[in-house]
């Protein structure tokens, strides 16, 4: 047995004299840090290297049996799904993977950004870290598209609309982003080039730069209150921590992070079985037009922004906010490279971060339900309550009927359903005179369109006399103080609706 | 960058270096050359960089209008006056594997006899697929709210105009549309205004466009 060890170690030494790559290797694995590093809080990097290893080989495993053209690409994914052995798992931890790569990334940056990694002399790592974010973004905008099914489709054509806007430019662009006049065969292609060789081989790369950087530079130092990071004495303080309190990256502390990218693969196996893969969903046919486009989980939020925005506000803020926020991120380590690092002298880091988070969240939340979107079919699937109808006149009756063919319910609530674009109606006589309830039902206003070509007088009559009725259970209805003295004084004939 | 100690290594090492070709005659002109080779490369790389450059933008160096042909979406008896319908067509340009994508919709109205106005699928927002209900007179969109009325003028929601309109005309007895280019806020095909109630071609369908139009045209268009 010692014999074949002895061989071994021959074999390693043959190898090991012509590349040299082992003893390089080992030491910088048994490079020393500083012993507060080991810790639950660094274990983000690597696990989200780990996680980008597992995109890479799910990645080239689906690039099997995957068919990168406009007219089979549904229908491979579909194959993968349903007829190769565990190809529907591959898609669902790939799937998986890139939600939890985008997670973990965005925990690490917000962590090294607490802590004040990216103060001198690691302004650089921090840098490429926002590289690497917008990289991975854009891996999964790209991975969105090759799952082309109608997300996808439509997805593009979101896509082609906002880059249309860009000044000048815009046409031009449009056209080199779907390789020719309509989304099709180029344009699947060129995304398929970016997702599996582009973007894919910048994000390798400047994973090694941005190792080659934490290695070279040494990891942060756990942040104390008050020790400060100046530029002239930082380099020696570094070291003297190492050198007193140092341990060696392996095993002593690369042992955590082993663990959490365990955790975290079994996390990403996990989610890939209970859920199974993403879509697809409906064929990339555009003629089949019953269909609300979503983005995926990351991108949400900027669906929500884009409904939120006033119209003339949104061009402007969709190229002037990301030029701001990158170049905000991208300049922070050069405006503030020194000072304190930890986060309990950094109110406005912290505050920051939560702002951020809090409001990602919300409006991915949002972009989940989104409520500003009418629902398409609520008019002929949702009924109006029965207790609404009781002992109400045929003419109110009447009214709920034109409420509901109209398509009134698609943007308007009664009862809980029905779409939640326009306010509910089910307390709306209590808050809007019959007067108002006319005047915003014909001339529309404040979003609503006005209905006015598409009521005739005695529909218009129906519907504003069943409205009435709806003074959520009993509340007063909404009158007009003025219109009551005008009523005592002169007594005039019955108003019309049509009067407007 | 600060001079740290990790560069002033390879100082030495660099002048230690530079110190071996002195010896030797003949330095100066293997640097010269070097340079030249140096050159040399930058104008082969910039010589390869004009196709390279040239097959990238291809995509983009070819006019819109150019990707635009006549198509015919179907007779006139298909149309029912005062309708709105969808009609698919065949885009003009398409590769052989574009499959289903190359199946375009769009929305066609007939105001009446030979007055029609044909709208883009894609909302003016951005171009989600709007659907048309025929019942409250207004086109939705699914994606963000937008709103439009049955003349493609804009009702609510995000978008900043009206619906995309294609060219279109009748040749005997059938609908043709210009088309074969996705409609965006910048293509060329669809910034033209007022395609619709100017174009028709003999004076006796502008007389008869003419009659319907009081009561159609009170929507300024904003496109």
């Amino acid at each position: 047995m010692a014999s074949l060890k002895e061989r071994g170690i021959d074999v390693y030494n043959w190898f090991e004299r012509r590349l040299g790559l082992g003893t390089p290797a080992i030491e910088a694995a048994e490079h020393e840090v500083p012993s507060s590093t080991s810790s639950w809080w660094y274990v983000f990097g690597s696990a989200a290297t780990v996680i980008l290893v597992l995109q890479v080989m799910t990645g080239i495993l689906l690039a099997l049996v995957y068919a990168p053209t406009a007219s089979h690409a549904w229908s491979s994914l579909e194959f993968l799904d349903h007829n190769v052995t565990l190809g529907w798992f591959l898609r669902a931890m790939h799937g998986w993977g890139s939600d939890f790569m985008i997670a973990i990334v965005l925990i690490h940056m917000a962590q090294v950004f607490l802590f004040g990694a990216y103060k001198f002399p690691r302004e650089l790592t921090w840098i490429v870290g926002v590289f690497l974010l917008l990289l991975t973004l854009g891996m999964a905008f790209t991975g969105q598209v090759l799952r082309f099914d109608q997300d996808a489709y439509w997805g593009l054509g979101i896509g082609a609309s906002i880059v249309s806007r860009v000044p000048l430019v815009g046409g031009p662009l449009v056209d080199l982003m779907l390789g020719g006049p309509i989304i099709g065969g180029p344009t699947l292609s060129r995304f398929f080039a970016l997702h599996v060789f582009v973007i894919p081989g910048l994000l390798i790369g400047l994973v090694g730069l941005h190792l080659l950087m934490v290695l070279r530079l040494g990891i942060n130092e756990w942040p104390m209150p008050g020790r400060l990071v100046n530029k002239k004495t930082y380099v020696q303080e570094y070291h003297k921590l190492t050198e007193d309190t140092g341990i060696p990256f392996v095993p002593d502390a690369a042992w955590k992070d082993a663990v959490f990218a365990a955790v975290i693969m079994l996390a990403i196996m996990a989610c890939a079985l209970w859920f199974g893969p993403f879509g697809p969903t409906g064929q990339p046919d555009p003629t089949i037009i019953q269909t609300a486009p979503k983005p995926d989980f990351a991108f949400l939020w900027i669906y929500a922004v884009l409904a939120y925005l006033p119209p003339s506000l949104e061009t402007p803020v969709l190229f002037i906010a990301p030029v701001i926020g990158i170049g905000a991120m991208l300049l922070l380590p050069l405006l503030s490279g020194e000072g304190e690092k930890h986060w309990s002298r950094r109110p406005v880091a912290v505050l920051m971060v939560a702002v951020i988070a809090v409001t990602l969240g919300a409006f991915t939340r949002l972009g989940t339900y989104t409520p500003w979107s009418p629902i398409m079919n609520a008019w002929s699937s949702d009924a109006i309550p029965e207790s609404y109808l009781k002992d109400r006149t045929p003419l109110e009756r009447e009214g709920a009927i034109v409420l509901q063919n109209k398509q009134c319910r698609n943007c308007h609530s009664i009862g809980g359903a029905g779409g939640l674009r326009g306010p509910a109606l089910d307390s709306i006589a209590s808050r809007m005179t019959e007067d108002q309830i006319i005047r915003q039902v014909l001339q529309g206003g404040g979003n609503m369109p006005a209905y006015g070509n598409a009521l005739n007088p005695s529909e218009t009559t129906a519907l504003v006399h069943f409205l009435r009725t709806l003074r959520g259970g009993n509340l007063t209805p909404a009158i007009d103080a003025s219109r009551k003295m005008v009523l005592n004084s002169e007594q005039p004939p019955a108003q019309t609706p049509e009067g407007h | 960058m600060n001079p740290s100690e990790p560069l002033s290594p390879n100082n030495q090492s660099e002048g230690t270096v530079a110190a071996g070709p002195d010896k030797v005659p003949g330095h100066s002109r293997r640097v010269f050359l070097f340079k030249l080779s140096l050159l040399l490369n930058g104008a082969v790389g910039a010589v390869l960089a004009v196709p390279i450059v040239g097959y990238l933008l291809g995509p983009a160096l070819k006019k819109g209008s150019s990707y635009n042909s006549w198509i015919n979406v179907g007779a006139l008896s298909d149309f029912p006056e005062g309708e709105t319908r969808l009609v698919n067509f065949r885009n003009p340009t398409t590769t052989s594997w574009d499959g289903q994508t190359g199946d375009i919709p769009c929305w066609v109205r007939r105001i009446s006899g030979n007055s029609f106005q044909v709208f883009a699928i894609n909302c003016a927002h951005l171009g989600c697929p709007v659907r048309w209900f025929a019942q409250s007179k207004l086109f939705m969109c699914p994606c963000h709210g937008g709103a439009y009325y049955e003349d493609g003028s804009r009702a609510s929601g995000p978008p900043e105009r009206g619906l995309f309109e294609y060219e279109h005309r009748v040749v005997a007895g059938n609908l043709m549309i210009s088309a074969g280019k996705m409609p965006t806020l910048a293509a060329g095909n669809c910034s033209k205004p007022k395609l619709t109630q100017i174009e028709p071609s003999s004076a006796a369908t502008a007389a008869n466009a003419h009659d319907v139009k009081p009561d159609e045209d009170s929507h300024p268009r904003n496109s």
